[in-house]
């Protein structure tokens, strides 16, 4: 049976994940109370932290840090955080947005777990704690090439520089239904622009991999290049590059690798949908 | 494993009870307090016919663990008419033939409940995006759209 500790504080719930691997932390439940209402999960220990510091939003600097307890209705409601409006808007409808947590979706397999594709698309860091100690920062992207093998710790919270240009930074997600369907895939963009040039680009797809991924053929086709149409052309070329996305109920492998190039160069475009 | 006591408000009323640990709020309230309003549908924050308003958002109650709700606000369909009167979103939906089956009505009228108190005037836009998270396989939505677009006009709408 399913036992369920309430820690009133991060390193408590630190302690219990890092000591206990049949502990799992439940945040809004969106993702762990299907397994348990499915029966997949029903055994061992559920850890819930209602510390303040897990739901805590620092967004008024250049540095922003998040507390992944934070939900997206929260992000939502952040008007500095409007850059991250459209991803938070991409998880599910109104009542998963009040439950659904930015912690959460690090952790959501694909092709869930699109507001992630936008903080890796920032160069977001993820902060963990094991165990008593204070929390250590690791790249977003560490965090997710490891997130299968489990035992990380606790996510305590995410951090990330805010765009010097918010204009700069683009979010889409590609779905058959509307408003609101699964991702046939989703992509994130942050494209500075120094003197004409892209410079230093990011950008990350979800759902063409097990876990969101970072488009580097594209950061490579576009860096240091204006913005025009060969640039374009040279990133849709190299959109593919690392993607191994599923054949799954929403799409197939093929399609998803045949529509992402179009999606992608709509966007760099700026064009509509 | 030893149950654990539960306080919440439930549409207006101190209620009390016991849980297991991991249970869900949609049990708790059905099989626990015996409030048929929400319903079970998918179990997997799919269908959304489980909407209840705690603290006035909207949340799935099959999706929320219970012992989560210690001290809350909690809102079903079970509480909105008063006394003999219905709330006027329950009076529109009957207005526009917005309930078919009938299945999805709940979360419906939740998903609209939470819209109109923070959003008196929507535009269709806006009720189209509320009731995203609630599948209706009746209907084609349209019954239910135009039904909270009239819901917001009515006078008394705006009682939460």
């Amino acid at each position: 049976m399913l036992d369920l500790r309430t820690c009133t504080s991060l390193s408590e719930a630190a302690g219990i994940l890092s000591g206990d691997r049949q502990a799992l932390l439940i945040g809004g439940g969106t993702l762990v109370m299907r397994d348990v209402n499915e029966g997949r999960l029903t055994e061992g220990t559920l850890v819930r932290v209602t510390d303040p510091a897990f739901r805590q939003m620092s967004t008024g600097g250049a540095r922003i840090e998040l507390g992944a307890g934070v939900t997206m209705a929260m992000v939502l409601a952040n008007r500095e955080l409007a850059f991250l409006h459209a991803a938070a808007r991409a998880i599910g409808g109104p009542a998963v947005r009040t439950m659904a947590t930015i912690g959460g979706n690090l952790f959501a397999a694909a092709p869930y777990g699109d507001f992630t594709v936008a903080l890796l698309a920032l160069d977001a860091q993820v902060v963990l704690q094991s165990g008593y100690g204070s929390g250590r920062a690791v790249p977003l992207e560490d965090f997710l090439s490891a997130r299968e093998r489990g035992g990380q710790g606790l996510v305590t919270a995410v951090q990330f520089a805010r765009p010097q240009n918010p204009a700069e930074f683009h979010f889409r997600k590609i779905s058959r239904v509307k408003p609101k369907g699964i991702s046939l895939l989703s992509i994130a963009t942050h494209l500075p622009l120094s003197g004409g040039r892209v410079a230093q680009p990011r950008v990350a797809y979800g759902a063409m991999a097990p876990t969101p991924i970072r488009a580097r053929g594209v950061e490579r086709a576009l860096d240091g290049k204006p913005l025009d149409q060969s640039a374009i052309q040279a990133a849709k070329q190299a959109a593919l590059e690392g993607c191994r996305p599923a054949t799954d109920a929403i799409a197939s492998e093929w399609y998803r690798r045949e529509i992402l190039p179009v999606h992608l160069g709509r966007l760099l475009a700026g064009e509509p949908r | 494993m030893a149950k654990l006591p539960l306080q919440f408000r439930l549409n207006g009323s101190d209620r009390a009870t016991f849980v297991d640990p991991a249970s869900n709020l949609l049990d708790t309230l059905r099989r626990g307090l015996g409030d048929f309003g929400p319903k079970y549908g998918c179990g997997q924050g799919t269908c959304g016919v489980c909407t209840v308003l705690v603290d006035g958002e909207p949340q799935l109650a099959c999706l929320t663990l219970a012992v989560s709700c210690e001290g809350r606000q909690i809102e079903t369909t079970s509480g909105m008419a008063d006394g003999p009167n219905l709330h006027p979103l329950q009076d529109a939906f009957m207005d526009h033939f917005a309930a078919q089956c009938g299945f999805c009505t709940p979360g419906m009228l939740t998903a609209a409940r939470a819209l109109l108190a923070k959003n008196p005037q929507p535009s269709r836009e806006e009720v189209v995006e509320a009731i995203s998270g609630n599948i209706c396989r009746c209907t084609g939505y349209e019954p239910i759209i135009a039904a909270i677009l009239a819901a917001a006009n009515a006078p008394g709408a705006r009682r939460a």
